[in-house]
């Protein structure tokens, strides 16, 4: 194993000895995630017959709110006991940091997912368990996109002020091309007659939009994170 | 400034020299206003991600200047353009707002400078930073906002229209987009100048209280 995945596999065995031993940020998050499908399907269902296409956007909707949520706790933590400076500190690959804090988020999300993916099946009657494989390439292509954003600037506003409040203003005008293309690639595939053509097409539009801003991230993650 | 000043005094004129369009009459003039100040955004923008690029990659500390005078500029011609737009859309369309590629882009562009200065106003130190990322981020971020919006739907007229109009629309369209440039050329210099001077107080401040 060369030095750069030793280092991730660290910084991820870190973040998982952590949250595996408070349960802290799973477990709240999670909690989150479902109150926000209960918010929506509240606002959104009526006459017990829920409007078009909207299982999938409360699906992106509560991803990214939790997904929020969670970057925030994260690093929160991070500065809380001031363990983000001694992780610059050491003499690490600044790139190996931010992949192996991305890989903990990603765990994390992807666990949340694996609940709220099946309560929107058996809420909204969609074909999750039919379309698994689409479904599962979509919402991965997805978080990513989302996470390797959101870590960037979770990461650079752990110093800043009113950091609460100026994650999400930063991060979802910046994932909106995530929200259309997860939402509408969902959406296609929940359809009576799932479209996979155009779920497809939304599915690579998400990888291209991952490949641009993971490598981006990697790069501006160095003179950003330095002082 | 005074020849800016005066190519918007004469701008009016100009305008109103324009032929009317066939089908929506006196309203398409805010088109001569409208384009120059999309433009003007769009070139705001460009300037602030190559400002932040400078300042992250290069380690210019003065191009930390013209990222937030760009920035501010990309707010001002964005709001301008996205005033301007919904007037002429209720007249043409019969609608304030539709969900078309560019006026969502536009929209989203502008969200992100919104959140860059309320970013340097309340983040506090190492926000300068922050927000060269933010403004790299988005300028990487438009031809997505484009592309997942434009396959969303698409209304807006598209540029190629420009060529195309009679050379009596012409002349004062081209008019206003220069005189735009020259106002936007300005201001971004006399906003960099500020801040390179505020940056210079700051540090004799500094010396002064060593001394």
């Amino acid at each position: 194993m060369n030095a750069f995945a030793r280092i991730v596999w660290f910084v991820v065995k870190k973040d998982l000895t952590v949250e595996v031993r408070s349960l802290e940020i799973l477990s709240t998050t999670m909690f989150f995630a479902v109150t926000v499908v209960l918010m929506f399907s509240f606002g959104l269902v009526v006459d017990g017959r829920p409007l078009n296409d909207v299982a999938a956007a409360i699906l992106w909707v509560a991803i990214a709110f939790s997904g929020t949520l969670a970057l925030g706790r994260t690093f929160e933590r991070e500065r809380h006991n001031d363990t983000l400076r001694a992780l610059l500190l050491a003499p690490a690959d600044r790139p190996a940091l931010y992949v192996g804090k991305l890989l903990g988020i990603l765990l994390l999300l992807g666990l949340v997912e694996l609940v709220l993916v099946p309560l929107i099946g058996l809420l909204f009657n969609a074909p999750v368990i039919q379309q698994a494989v689409p479904l599962l390439l979509l919402v991965g292509a997805g978080t990513l996109g989302f996470a390797a954003v959101g870590t960037l600037f979770a990461a650079m506003l752990v110093r800043a002020r009113s950091r609460d409040v100026l994650l999400p203003i930063m991060l979802y005008p910046m994932t909106v091309p995530v929200m259309i293309a997860g939402v509408r690639g969902t959406a296609a595939l929940f359809q009576p007659t799932p479209d996979a053509a155009v779920a497809q097409f939304w599915l690579s539009l998400l990888a291209a939009f991952d490949v641009v801003f993971v490598i981006l991230a990697l790069w501006t993650f160095e003179p950003v994170m330095t002082d | 400034m005074a020849l800016a000043a005066g190519m918007f005094a004469v701008a009016p004129w100009m305008i109103d020299a324009a032929p009317y369009e066939a089908t929506m009459g006196l309203v398409y003039k805010i088109y001569f206003f409208h384009m120059p100040s999309a433009w003007m955004f769009l070139t705001a923008a460009i300037v602030a991600g190559v400002a932040s690029f400078r300042l992250l990659f290069l380690k210019r500390p003065r191009a930390e200047h013209w990222v937030t005078a760009a920035a501010e500029l990309a707010v001002v011609f964005g709001a301008f353009t996205l005033v301007t737009g919904p007037l002429w859309a209720r007249k043409a369309w019969g609608v304030w707002w539709v969900w078309d590629a560019r006026l969502t882009s536009s929209l989203m562009l502008f969200m992100i400078f919104v959140a860059y200065l309320l970013l340097k106003k309340y983040g506090g130190p190492g926000s300068d930073k922050l927000g060269a990322g933010l403004a790299l981020f988005g300028m990487a971020n438009v031809p997505f906002i484009y592309v997942s919006v434009n396959y969303w739907r698409t209304f807006h007229p598209p540029t190629s229209v420009v060529p195309t109009l009679p050379v009596a629309m012409g002349i004062p369209l081209w008019y206003c987009v220069m005189a735009f440039t020259l106002l936007f050329v300005i201001l971004l210099r006399l906003r960099a100048r500020l801040e390179h001077q505020r940056a210079r107080v700051e540090a004799l401040y500094l010396a002064e209280d060593e001394a």
